[in-house]
């Protein structure tokens, strides 16, 4: 078996976000999915701190501190981008306009429970941001995380242990193994890295899993 | 003749009492009025509230002030970053109070306050910890939390171009908070990169009208790469 690196998960994720879309990418992990967009399609990326039209890293020396995304890294516009202030910003999200919010996660449970915001550590200072919004706004929310934790346990889970960001709010996971919708029935699995056996998938995911027909 | 023009920052700040609630507009550092932070910090005027996205970033601005022990509670939806040291330590040191609130949520927060809505139901945070003890209501087939408005007593941000009306233009991605918080607080004052004559903006281009303005100051643009 072959897990998928970072670029490979953010290809993977990009492959499935269609022609006209309006789409958030989350800080971190999601924000390479940028980079991937098939290239001819128009799809139009929204930051939260106010713009539609996020274009590419600009080049050394070209950055402008007043031209930055939700991540505070600094970008461009693209022509025909535009700018507004952050009620506007999340009445796009919350309002929902967007298609696709693609965020990172530190658990999904099968019912499609988020948690990404907070480990509920004793001394972790807790931070929010948009993330709430977006799971909660956006018509699509896909996540993207590796499938296992560093000790080997599965990031899917029955019920989520760490504070949750937003309830029944997933609609699918990409991880570095295998792509699974979240349905009301259960998850499916709409594809597994080569040679990965659904077995050996379900095995590693600790959760009821079901195989589509068109599963590889 | 109304002139909101103000020839420093220190002038535009004298009042601000102890015990203030103060919007900071600014995503990090874009849109981060430091030069009215440093006059605040300089006034001296302690015991505040901050209302910002952010709790501070390195040594400068809001971490600045914090770092300067003149805050006791900031609302805000991303403290924790890698940079933001003066937070972190006051916070576990429990010098201050954190009141975490969802970005979306605190944006409509502040626009509720501006626009003189009593409180809102919004669909962010139901089912988290963030809700815990809020009222909550069932509106159709979803479930909605209900929120306050955030008031304040100052809010203090920045702008590209003012007018003596106190007519705000912005620059890119510095706008963010500033037009909502501009509406939101009692007294509002600009740190600007350059004043014009009334007539100057483009009326399709104001973004902030001079209604939501008290207070504006001029302050020598920092370097900053042209677009």
């Amino acid at each position: 078996m072959k897990k998928l690196d970072r670029n490979q998960m953010a290809a993977r994720v990009a492959r499935d976000i269609p022609e006209g879309s309006y789409v958030n990418l989350g800080i971190g992990l999601p924000t390479l999915v940028a980079d991937h967009l098939p290239k001819g399609r128009e799809i139009i990326l929204h930051s939260e701190n106010g713009v539609l039209g996020v274009g590419p890293k600009p080049a050394t020396g070209e950055e402008d501190e007043d031209l930055i995304n939700a991540g505070k890294e600094p970008v461009t516009l693209l022509a025909g981008g535009a700018f507004f202030h952050h009620a506007d910003s999340f009445a796009m999200i919350r309002g929902r306009h967007l298609d696709f919010a693609v965020l990172g996660a530190f658990q999904v449970s099968v019912a499609g429970d988020l948690a990404n915001w907070h480990t509920g550590g004793p001394d972790a200072i807790p931070a929010v941001g948009g993330a709430m919004d977006l799971a909660m706004g956006a018509k699509k929310v896909f996540v993207m995380m590796e499938h296992l934790t560093k000790k080997g346990e599965s990031k899917i889970v029955e019920r989520c242990t760490y504070p949750l960001t937003g309830a029944r709010c997933v609609n699918r996971i990409y991880t570095d193994l295998a792509v699974i919708d979240v349905k009301p029935e259960g998850l499916h699995v709409v594809d597994m890295v080569d040679g990965l056996s659904f077995e050996e998938l379900q095995r590693l995911s600790g959760v009821p899993l079901k195989r589509l027909a068109t599963a590889a | 003749m109304i002139d909101k023009f103000f020839a420093s920052a220190q002038a535009a700040l004298a009042d601000v009492p102890d015990g203030a609630t103060i919007m900071i507009g600014g995503f990090g550092g874009a849109g981060m009025p430091v030069a009215l932070i440093d006059a605040l910090i300089a006034q001296g005027a302690r015991g505040l509230t901050i209302v910002n996205n952010n709790a501070g970033n390195g040594d400068t601005g809001l971490a600045a002030l914090i770092g300067a022990k003149r805050v006791r509670k900031i609302l805000c939806s991303f403290p924790r970053q890698s940079d933001s040291w003066h937070f972190d330590r006051a916070y576990r040191a429990g010098e201050l109070e954190l009141e975490l609130v969802p970005q979306g949520t605190l944006a409509e927060r502040i626009r509720a306050a501006g626009a003189g809505i009593g409180a809102f139901y919004t669909p962010t945070g139901f089912g988290t910890d963030l809700a815990k003890g809020k009222e909550t209501r069932r509106i159709g087939d979803r479930d909605y939390v209900l929120e306050y408005p955030i008031h304040a007593d100052y809010a203090i941000i920045k702008a590209d171009r003012a007018d003596r009306w106190g007519n705000l233009a912005y620059r890119k991605t510095a706008r963010n908070f500033a037009p909502i918080m501009a509406a939101a607080a009692k007294c509002t004052v600009v740190q600007v990169r350059e004043t014009v004559e009334l007539g100057a903006l483009d009326p399709e281009t104001v973004v902030t009208p001079g209604i939501f303005v008290r207070r504006v100051v001029k302050v020598a643009s920092s370097l900053r790469k042209a677009a």
